[in-house]
């Protein structure tokens, strides 16, 4: 099991990176296409998130003047190497049943990873556009992380303060009031995560440009679209893992989950406008704030008593 | 054909540039974006920044002010790109052929800045949205 080459399999080959980067890019196709779905059209082919990624590492590298060369280069490639991590965890947990204790608190610091390589990118490349959407992005790390939090600490209250990732899977706490009150927050919270309609603001095509991204081109570009495409795995799948009890019953079943879950990211994405910054903080601190210190009481109160359905 | 010009040709991403259009070339340009013409068939996207465009929609007469900054533009497209020269405006001047604030035919302006830039053209004042893709898919297959 530990053999150099086994472990460079896993990392760079089968629950690694290229096998996370061709299901991220076809869930991106399916994003798009399902978004063209709703809005009447037809939408682009298979292959089109494929086509864009090899189309940009073709092309030219422009790098600003005053960018701060090195942190501009290096951030993609930290946002990919922490969600490449994240799923390769997270796969590890799903297909093989092996993880250690606390990797669930693991997780939520390598998903913060690239947020922050964002919030880093766009503030070394010395553009007015990225540093508007930095400011933005910045602001959204600290709305989402607080009701992200108290919904994985009502997760482990349900599971008996259980800390790693499998053990969490066993039981599925969505069935739950508590677990559901969890599950919608944290649901709204891995949505402005990707950066998807209602918190897109940081990158606010419309506004910005394309806020953050707005001076990355070429090959540097194509890793921030492969990172994205990655998260796209990485965040429904934990999703998975920790509220909807994961790959455990089946294999079936544990895709199936994904897939709900990732259209119901592409629902809300498709049926919401962009709210304001100040809009999107409201709605983590005080409106999940308050929906989320219900669902740890109750929760706690479920836990003590011996109630499942709390 | 090298694979670059062969992905560019199936995904370019467009960034649409006014300097001087009346609006209307425009308006037929967000119309192929509209669910009856939906571009993204062919992997067409606007971007929202020159960094990630492929091919510049240039629509306008070129007016003196805003030459200056479509040059800057073309600078700051990563290269390998193709600039679409929409509208009889952008064409030839168009009605405002020997205008006080005209500064030349834009594709006259993008050769200044580099004389080997692939331009293609698409007539029509304004160009109607099944003649813009149709120019778009023909240029595409030319390069
Ligand atoms: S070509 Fe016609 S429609 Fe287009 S900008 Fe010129 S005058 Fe307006």
């Amino acid at each position: 099991m530990t053999e150099p080459l086994q472990i460079l399999f896993w990392v760079v080959v089968f629950p690694g990176f290229l096998f996370t980067l061709i299901l991220g890019l076809v869930a991106s196709w399916i994003v798009r296409k399902v978004s063209a779905l709703v809005q009447w059209r037809v939408g682009p082919p298979l292959l089109q998130p494929f086509y864009d990624v090899i189309k940009l590492m073709g092309k030219e590298i422009l790098i600003p003047q005053e960018a701060q060369r090195t942190i501009f280069t290096m951030a993609p490639v930290v946002s990919v190497a922490g969600t490449l991590l994240l799923s390769m965890m997270l796969w590890r947990v799903s297909l093989a049943g092996t993880s250690f204790v606390g990797d669930i608190i693991v997780a939520i610091y390598l998903m913060v990873l690239p947020s922050l390589a964002l919030i880093l990118g766009g503030s070394a490349s010395a553009s007015p556009h990225a540093t508007v959407g930095t400011s933005r992005e910045m602001k959204l790390v600290m709305g989402y992380e607080l009701p992200l939090l108290l919904a994985l600490i009502v997760v482990i209250i349900k599971s008996g303060g259980q800390l790693s990732l499998v053990a969490i899977a066993q039981n599925a706490p969505v069935l739950s009031i508590s677990g559901m009150l969890a599950f919608l927050a944290s649901l709204m919270c891995v949505q402005a995560k990707l950066g998807f309609v209602p918190f897109d603001m940081a990158e606010a095509e419309t506004e910005l440009g394309s806020g953050i991204l707005m001076e990355y081109s070429g090959a540097l570009l194509a890793v921030w679209k492969v990172a994205q495409a990655m998260m796209l795995v990485a965040l429904p799948l934990f999703l998975v893992t920790v509220f909807l009890g994961g790959f455990t019953s089946s294999l079936w079943a544990g895709i199936g989950k994904y897939v709900l879950v990732l259209v119901l990211i592409i629902l809300i994405k498709n049926t919401n406008p962009r709210v304001q910054i100040h809009q999107a903080m409201k709605f983590f601190w005080v409106h999940c704030g308050i929906a989320l210190v219900v669902a740890v009481i109750l929760a706690t109160i479920g836990n003590n008593y011996g109630i499942g359905w709390l | 054909m090298s694979w670059k010009i062969w992905s560019l040709k199936k995904s370019p991403w467009v960034f649409h540039v006014n300097v001087g259009a009346c609006n209307n070339c425009d308006i037929e340009i967000v119309n192929c974006l509209t669910p009856k013409f939906d571009i993204e068939r062919f992997g067409m996207k606007l971007v929202g920044s020159p960094r990630h465009a492929d091919a510049l929609l240039v629509t306008g007469v070129g007016t003196r002010q805003a030459v200056v900054r479509l040059r800057e533009v073309y600078r700051q497209t990563s290269k390998p790109c193709v600039v679409f020269i929409i509208g009889a405006c952008a064409c030839g001047t168009g009605i405002f052929h020997n205008g006080y604030h005209v500064a030349g035919p834009v594709d006259k302006v993008i050769k200044e800045v580099d004389p080997n830039a692939i331009i293609a053209y698409v007539p029509g004042c304004p160009p109607k949205p099944e003649a813009i893709i149709s120019g778009v898919v023909k240029a595409l297959s030319a390069i």
